[in-house]
């Protein structure tokens, strides 16, 4: 069977997460979570604050670099946060922003920025213990490399680049779709040639 | 309660069939015209179409709120060994407890009055008397308390009730998926959707999103008032009388589709219909959807000579994209050229029902 894959440019479906511009907002504490090129889209949104000092005195910012390598994390680093952490990747990332969601109050606000990777899973933890979806706010920037699982082993496979791709779990050839889950912070994967076993299109890329 | 069903098929005069929705597949239906066919019309286009869910028409799957039918011990069977491979899909959210407690109360209430010979609930206050005759349960509990049922409430009273169940609760306009069972889901997994909202998991659905009905079932839906369930058809095609097409067994079942000929389309090809009814839930404002699942050989559809002429002028018509997405794409010339035996080209009449 003849299977077409989604294309780059198709549009959304609406579970895909929608992302926008980070804005300074009036809060107790700032939560600020980014990797890759967010950095940039932090340093952006600092600058844009009536009372930058003020805000920086009440804020957590946690970074990791990117699936690429890219590390912009002299740019938070030099901002001057009340607290400042570069963890070398997400897993590493997340107990500690784990722990900071313990004692956070109401009147915290969430800044997520970077790949839909990072945003995802740290907004998973903040939803986890029951902060409004609506003090979280989420900007995509860098890399577009999928997390994506696998629905048949329940596996997640990150940075997915081509589609389909092999499930570094199960082995299955998987095709990306735009699904997406926020309770598992993952798009689905499903078997391209589950009807015609072996015979699978070739993988272009899809995600950078 | 386990796999182990004291199950003997002589017991209640042989109602209940003995038959398997996988395997050997015996499962076939002894009334055809029982079978609640879903297009009203020679052609179908996606419409919100709800309805209100009363009883209807005597010797029908809508006779009774919830249908029992000759499947029901067979089918509770197939759940339970799904359930024991795959545990993720029955989930609930911690705070859709009380959702369960309603459901459990929803179908324990229904079951006893319309069907008094094979179920029946008694109370005493909160003190609670549970009797499945078919399925040989019995069982004492406190109602509202988890501790004294053997399973939490929306698990135990699902592996008692046919058809898939999901539980809305109602928050920012919207509905969300926060629990869900699904053992006889056309392509649909519980597993990644549970935790979705209503236009996040009709994502991927192409064409009505654009027709806006998923806006209008919304805004419909959040007026839905206790009390005055309301019901709607869905379909697609299934090869095999195979109840549990999960995402998640794909490539089990997927290679089946290639085995169609003209040949053994009258027995493998079924059309599956849910028939799907929503209940506003009285304590904890949920509502829960009941996608129950009918299947149907085409060779038996095809004795109704109404159905047999509009089946297969609604799928010779039918938009490629929904062939598509409904996943029968690759056999849909093959279903109509099977089909066009049956279509003399007289017209049909309106309505569901057979002629006679």
């Amino acid at each position: 069977m003849k299977v077409d894959l989604t294309p780059v440019n198709a549009p959304s479906i609406r579970s895909r997460p929608v992302y926008a511009t980070l804005e300074p907002r009036p809060g107790k504490l700032h939560v600020i979570v980014a990797d890759d090129e967010g950095a940039a889209a932090v340093v952006e949104m600092v600058g844009k604050a009536n009372d930058r000092s003020g805000m920086l005195a009440a804020s957590h910012v946690m970074y990791c670099p990117g699936p690429t390598g890219t590390d912009l994390s002299a740019q938070l680093e030099v901002l001057g946060a009340a607290q400042f952490f570069r963890a070398p990747t997400i897993p590493a990332l997340l107990p500690r922003l784990v722990r900071v969601l313990a004692d956070a109050h109401m009147g915290t606000q969430f800044y997520l920025a970077g790949t839909e990777g990072l945003i995802g899973q740290a907004e998973r933890e903040i939803m986890a213990t029951g902060f409004p979806h609506a003090s979280i706010q989420k900007e995509q920037r860098g890399s577009t490399l999928r997390r994506v699982q696998c629905v048949h082993c329940k596996g997640i496979t990150e940075n997915v680049a081509t589609d389909p791709f092999k499930c570094s779990h199960c082995g299955l050839n998987l095709f990306v779709r735009d699904h997406y889950s926020r309770r598992i912070a993952a798009f689905m994967g499903v078997c391209i040639d589950a009807e015609d076993p072996g015979q699978v299109p070739e993988s272009v890329v899809r995600f950078r | 309660m386990s796999l182990d069903f004291k199950f003997a098929p002589d017991d209640f005069g042989g109602f209940f069939r003995d038959e398997t929705f996988r395997d050997t597949f015996t499962y076939r239906n002894s009334d055809p015209r029982r079978f609640p066919f879903p297009f009203d019309r020679d052609d179908y286009m996606y419409s919100v179409n709800m309805e209100p869910h009363v009883p209807g028409r005597k010797g029908t799957a809508f006779e009774h709120m919830l249908d029992v039918d000759e499947h029901y011990i067979a089918e509770m069977i197939d759940r339970a060994k799904v359930l024991a491979e795959d545990p993720l899909r029955c989930q609930s959210l911690p705070h859709m407890t009380l959702a369960g407690w309603d459901t459990l109360e929803l179908i324990m209430e229904a079951k006893a009055r319309d069907y008094p010979q094979w179920f029946s609930l008694t109370k005493d206050g909160n003190r609670w008397h549970w009797v499945n005759r078919p399925l040989g349960i019995e069982q004492s509990f406190t109602f509202l308390d988890e501790s004294t049922l053997p399973y939490p409430p929306f698990e135990y009273i699902m592996r008692q009730t046919q058809g898939d169940w999901t539980l809305q609760d109602e928050r920012d306009g919207t509905l969300w998926m926060d629990a869900g069972i699904a053992t006889s889901q056309a392509d649909w997994s519980v597993d990644f959707d549970v935790g979705m909202n209503f236009h996040e998991w009709h994502a991927p659905v192409p064409l009505a999103h654009e027709k806006g009905v998923f806006d209008r079932a919304l805004k419909f839906l959040l007026k839905l008032q206790h009390g005055a369930p309301v019901r709607r058809f869905n379909w697609t095609m299934t090869v095999n009388p195979l109840l549990d097409t999960a995402p998640e067994t794909y490539p089990k079942w997927g290679p089946s589709k290639t085995t169609i000929t003209q040949e053994n389309m009258g027995k493998k090809q079924h059309l599956r219909v849910e028939l799907q009814s929503l209940y506003r839930l009285p304590r904890s404002n949920a509502i829960a959807f009941d996608i129950r699942c009918y299947l149907c050989s085409f060779e038996q559809i095809v004795t109704v000579p109404k159905w047999a002429r509009r089946l297969h002028r609604v799928i010779r018509d039918l938009p490629v994209e929904l062939a598509t997405y409904k996943g029968f794409i690759r056999n849909r010339d093959a279903m109509v050229e099977w089909l066009s035996q049956y279509d003399d080209g007289a017209p049909t009449s309106p309505g569901w029902f057979p002629d006679d």
